[in-house]
C-alpha cells in the first residue's frame, strides 16, 4: 500500500500544524449558520489540509452540527474530496470522450508505470498522486493531463517523461 | 492605433498562450498605451490552431494562428515597424477571407457573439458590445409577463439536453407564488468531451449573467446560483470577478439602474460528479447534500432550491437571452428549422481535422459540420459516424449524416442533441469499445439510488467488456438488448434512462462490428488490443531497442540498429510497445 495512511487513526497534531487546524476552525465559524454549509467547509477545509482523514471529518460534523454519516456521504460521494494525503503535484489524466478517442487511455498507462502508482494513490515519496478526470474542457488539445493547474496537451507516451521530470 | 489580442481560454492556455501574451507585452514595454494595446481575449473557436494572436491595425484584422514566441515577436515587429502585416501567417483576413476561412464561413455567431473578440474581464468591453442594454431597456418599461412571451415567441429551447421550451418554464416559474424565488444557471457541463459552457463563461461571463438578471425579473426571482465545474478554474474566477465588479458598481444589488428590480449573484463550485449537473441533484448540492436526484413532481418552477420556486437553464440558454431581447424574438426565430429555432454551439473534438467551437444555424447538416466547416477526418482516414449527447446520447452512422441539426430529426435517430459535444469518429474507431467507455462512464457515476441503474450498468458493461475482449457469445446481443430496456424503463432520473442510448444506438448501426468481435474474434478497427496483432514495420524500425526492453514477455527481439520483431507465440497483447514507439513504427493488424 501506497503512502495510504490508514486515516481512521491517523494523528492529526503530527500529520498538521496547530495554524492548519486553527484555520478549519475558523472555516467552520465562518460557514456555520448558512444553509448549505458542508460542501464550501469541505472545499476550503481541503484547500488548507489537502486531504481529510476521518478525524477532520469529525471535527466538521461537530461544528456544523451534522451527523458524521451526512459529512463522510459527501466525502465519498464527490470525486473532488479525498480521505488520503496527497503528493506535492497531483497529475490528472482527462480521460473524457475526446481524449479517449486519441489515445488518453495510453498516456495514463504510461503515467501509472512510470510513477508506479495506481489511480487515487500517491508515489511513495510524495511526489505525485494520480488521478484521472472527464474532460478539463481542452477538448480540442487532447490528449490532455493536468499537473497541479498547469495543463499540457497534445500529448504523446513517449512524452511523458518529459513533461513529469520538470516537476521536482 | 493597433490592437493586438491573445486568445486565453483553457484551450488557448494549454497551447502556451500564457507565454505569447507576456512576450508581447514585454515587447509593447516603452511604447505608450494609446499606440499598441496588448490584452486577452477568450476562446476564438479554433483550438485546433492555438495559441491564436489577432492583430487590427485600425484598418484590417489578421488572425495568426500556432504562435511561437519568436513568431509573435516578429509578427509585432511587423506590424508595429513597418505597419506591415506578416502575409504568410495570416489564416484569416478581416474575418472574411484567408486560407481557413472555411471555418467561419457557415457559422452564424450568437452565444459566442463576444467570445474571442472582447476581454472577458473588462466590464467596459461588454458594455461596448451593447452589454446590458437588454435589462436596461427592460426595466425601462417592459412588463415581466410581456419578456415571457417574447422568450416563447423567440422558440429558444433549452441548451443544457432536455430542449424544453424556455419561455415556457419561465412561465411556469412566474406563475408560482412566494416572495422568494431562485434563478440557477447549470454550469456544470457534464458530458465529458463537451465544452461549450466553459468557453461562454471564460469568454463572455456578462453575456451569462445579463441572461439571469432577465430571468430574474421575468420569474420574480432576487437570487441566482451559478453551479460551475470545479475544474474549470478559470470560469469560476472569471464569473466571482465579474459579480465583484458589478456589485461595485450597483449593477448587481438592490434597486438596479434605480428601478423596483433587486438581484444577487453566487457561484457555487461542483465537486467532481456528473449526477449533479441533473437539476434536482444539482439542487441538492447546493443545499450541501449528496447529490442525488429527486422524483418529479414537483419540479423546481413550484419547489426547488431552499423548497422555494426555482428556475434552472443551462449556460448557453441564458447566453442568448440579452441577444434575443435586444434583437427581437422574430430575428432570433429566422434561424433554424420548424420546431428548433436559433443557433447551437457545438464543441467539436475527436478526429476532425479542425477541433474547435463552432456555432451554426439549426437546420444545417451534420455532413455540412464536419466536413465543410470542420475539414473532413485528420490524416484523410474515412469518416464513420458522430457521437451526440455524451454518455446519454447516441452514435450516427455516416450513411445518416446529411441528417439535419434538429431536436426531433436526431432523436427520430435514437440519439440526442444533448448540450452540444459532438465527437467525430473515424476508422480507427472501434464502435462496441465506444460503447463500453459511455457506459464505464455512467455505471461509474450512477448515484446508486435506482437498482435498475446501479446494477443493471454494471451488468450490461460486465457483457461490453467480454465482447471487446473477445470472449462474447450470440446471446450477449439480444441480452444486452433487454437489460438497455429495464434500465431505460426502471429508473428514476436521466441518467439512468439514458444510460443504455449508446450501446442502442451503436447496436442499430454497427451490429456487424459487434458480431465480427464475437463471431470472427476480430476488432474491424483493429483497435482492440485482445484482438488484434502486433507488427513492426521494418521500414520505419530503427532498431532503438525501447520495445524490446519494456516487453513484458520477452516477445519482441532484433539487434541494436535492426528492424525488430514480435513473436506472436509469447505475445500477450498488451500493447506497451505500440504506446512506447516514438517512431510510430509498430502498428496493429
Ligand atoms: C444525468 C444528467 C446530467 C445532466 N447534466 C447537465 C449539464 O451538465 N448541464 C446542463 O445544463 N444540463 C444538464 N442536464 C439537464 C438538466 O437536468 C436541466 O434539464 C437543464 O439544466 C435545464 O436547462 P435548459 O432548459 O436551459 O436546458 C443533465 C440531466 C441529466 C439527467
Ligand atoms: S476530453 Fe479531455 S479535455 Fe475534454
Amino acid at each position: 500500500m501506497k503512502a495510504k495512511a490508514r486515516n481512521a487513526d491517523i494523528d492529526i497534531s503530527k500529520e498538521f500544524t496547530p495554524e492548519q487546524l486553527k484555520k478549519v476552525d475558523k472555516i467552520i465559524e465562518k460557514f456555520k449558520d448558512r444553509p448549505g454549509a458542508l460542501i464550501p467547509v469541505l472545499e476550503e477545509a481541503q484547500m488548507v489540509l489537502e486531504f481529510l482523514p476521518m478525524p477532520i471529518l469529525k471535527i466538521i460534523a461537530g461544528g456544523l452540527n451534522l451527523p458524521l454519516s451526512q459529512v463522510y456521504g459527501v466525502v465519498t460521494f464527490y470525486s473532488f474530496f479525498t480521505m488520503t494525503p496527497r503528493g506535492k503535484y497531483t497529475v490528472r489524466v482527462c480521460l473524457g470522450t475526446a481524449c479517449y478517442v486519441r489515445g488518453g487511455k495510453a498516456i495514463y498507462d504510461n503515467i501509472k508505470k512510470e510513477l508506479n502508482v495506481e489511480e487515487g494513490e500517491t508515489t511513495d515519496d510524495r511526489m505525485f498522486t494520480l488521478e484521472t478526470v472527464r474532460c478539463i474542457g481542452a477538448c480540442g488539445l487532447g490528449p490532455v493531463i493536468f499537473v497541479n493547474d498547469n495543463v499540457h496537451g497534445r500529448l504523446k507516451p513517449a512524452k511523458i517523461k518529459d513533461v513529469l521530470s520538470k516537476y521536482n | 492605433m493597433i490592437n493586438i489580442t491573445v486568445g486565453m481560454a483553457t484551450c488557448g492556455v494549454s497551447a502556451g498562450a500564457e507565454k505569447i501574451l507576456d512576450t508581447l507585452k514585454g515587447v509593447a514595454k516603452g511604447i505608450p498605451a494609446s499606440d499598441v494595446a496588448v490584452a486577452a481575449t477568450g476562446c476564438i473557436g479554433m483550438c485546433y490552431r492555438e495559441p491564436l494572436v489577432e492583430v487590427s491595425d485600425g484598418k484590417s484584422t489578421f488572425l495568426y494562428a500556432d504562435v511561437t514566441e519568436e513568431k509573435a515577436k516578429k509578427i509585432f515587429e511587423s506590424h508595429v515597424k513597418d505597419k506591415k502585416s506578416v502575409d504568410e501567417w495570416v489564416i484569416i483576413k478581416n474575418h472574411s477571407e484567408g486560407p481557413e476561412f472555411g471555418y467561419l464561413g457557415k457559422q452564424v455567431k450568437i452565444v459566442l457573439r463576444n467570445c474571442g473578440v472582447i476581454d472577458p474581464d473588462s466590464l467596459d468591453e461588454y458594455l461596448g458590445k451593447d452589454g446590458y442594454k437588454a435589462i436596461k431597456k427592460i426595466l425601462a418599461g417592459v412588463t415581466p409577463e410581456q419578456v415571457v412571451e417574447q422568450m416563447i415567441a423567440s422558440g429558444l429551447r433549452g441548451r443544457g439536453g432536455g430542449g424544453f421550451s424556455t419561455g415556457m418554464k419561465w412561465k411556469f416559474a412566474s406563475m408560482s407564488k412566494g416572495p422568494k424565488k431562485y434563478v440557477i444557471c447549470n454550469a456544470d457541463e457534464g458530458d465529458p468531451g463537451a465544452f461549450m459552457d466553459r468557453s461562454v463563461l471564460e469568454g463572455d461571463p456578462h453575456s451569462v449573467i445579463e441572461g439571469m438578471m432577465i430571468c430574474g425579473y421575468a420569474i420574480g426571482a432576487s437570487e441566482g446560483y451559478i453551479y460551475c465545474r470545479a475544474e474549470y478554474p478559470m470560469a469560476v474566477k472569471r464569473l466571482q470577478r465579474s459579480i465583484a465588479v458589478l456589485e461595485e458598481k450597483g449593477m448587481l444589488g438592490d434597486n438596479i439602474f434605480g428601478s423596483k428590480f433587486s438581484f444577487r449573484l453566487k457561484v457555487k463550485e461542483g465537486a467532481g460528479a456528473f449526477v449533479c449537473g441533473e437539476e434536482t441533484a444539482l439542487i441538492s448540492s447546493i443545499e450541501g447534500k449528496r447529490g442525488t436526484p429527486k422524483v418529479r413532481p414537483p419540479y423546481p418552477a413550484a419547489k426547488g432550491l431552499f423548497g422555494k420556486p426555482t428556475n434552472i437553464n443551462n449556460v448557453e440558454t441564458f447566453a442568448n437571452v440579452p441577444w434575443i431581447i435586444l434583437n427581437g424574438p422574430e430575428k432570433y426565430a429566422a434561424y433554424g428549422t420548424e420546431k428548433s429555432k436559433g443557433t447551437k454551439v457545438f464543441a467539436i473534438a475527436g478526429k476532425a481535422s479542425k477541433a474547435g467551437l463552432v456555432e451554426v444555424p439549426m437546420g444545417i447538416s451534420i455532413n455540412e459540420i464536419v466536413n465543410e466547416i470542420c475539414g473532413g477526418i485528420r490524416g484523410g482516414k474515412k469518416f464513420k459516424g458522430v457521437q451526440m449527447g455524451g454518455p446519454s446520447g447516441g452514435c450516427i452512422p455516416a450513411s445518416l449524416a446529411d441528417t439535419k441539426i434538429d431536436y426531433e430529426e436526431i432523436t427520430k435517430l435514437g440519439a440526442i442533441m444533448g448540450s452540444g459535444g459532438m465527437i467525430v469518429v473515424d476508422e480507427d474507431t472501434c464502435m462496441v469499445e465506444l460503447a463500453r467507455f459511455f457506459l464505464a462512464f455512467t455505471q461509474n457515476e450512477s448515484c446508486g439510488k435506482c437498482t435498475s441503474c446501479r446494477i443493471g450498468t454494471l451488468r450490461m458493461l460486465e457483457i461490453l467488456e467480454r465482447i471487446v475482449a473477445g470472449k462474447g457469445t450470440e446471446e450477449d446481443i439480444p441480452m444486452l438488448q433487454e437489460l438497455a430496456q429495464y434500465i431505460g424503463k426502471a429508473s428514476s432520473c436521466g441518467l439512468g434512462t439514458t444510460a443504455p442510448n449508446p450501446v442502442l444506438t451503436t447496436l442499430k448501426y454497427f451490429k456487424d462490428e459487434y458480431l465480427a468481435h464475437i463471431r470472427d474474434h476480430v476488432c474491424p478497427a483493429h483497435s482492440c488490443a485482445a484482438l488484434v496483432k502486433f507488427i513492426i514495420n521494418p521500414e520505419t524500425c530503427t532498431g532503438c531497442t525501447l520495445c524490446a526492453r519494456d516487453c513484458p514477455t520477452k516477445a519482441i527481439s532484433g539487434e541494436r540498429k535492426q528492424p525488430h520483431v514480435v513473436n506472436e507465440s509469447l505475445c500477450v497483447k498488451c500493447g506497451k510497445c505500440f504506446t512506447v514507439c516514438n517512431f510510430g513504427a509498430i502498428y496493429k493488424d
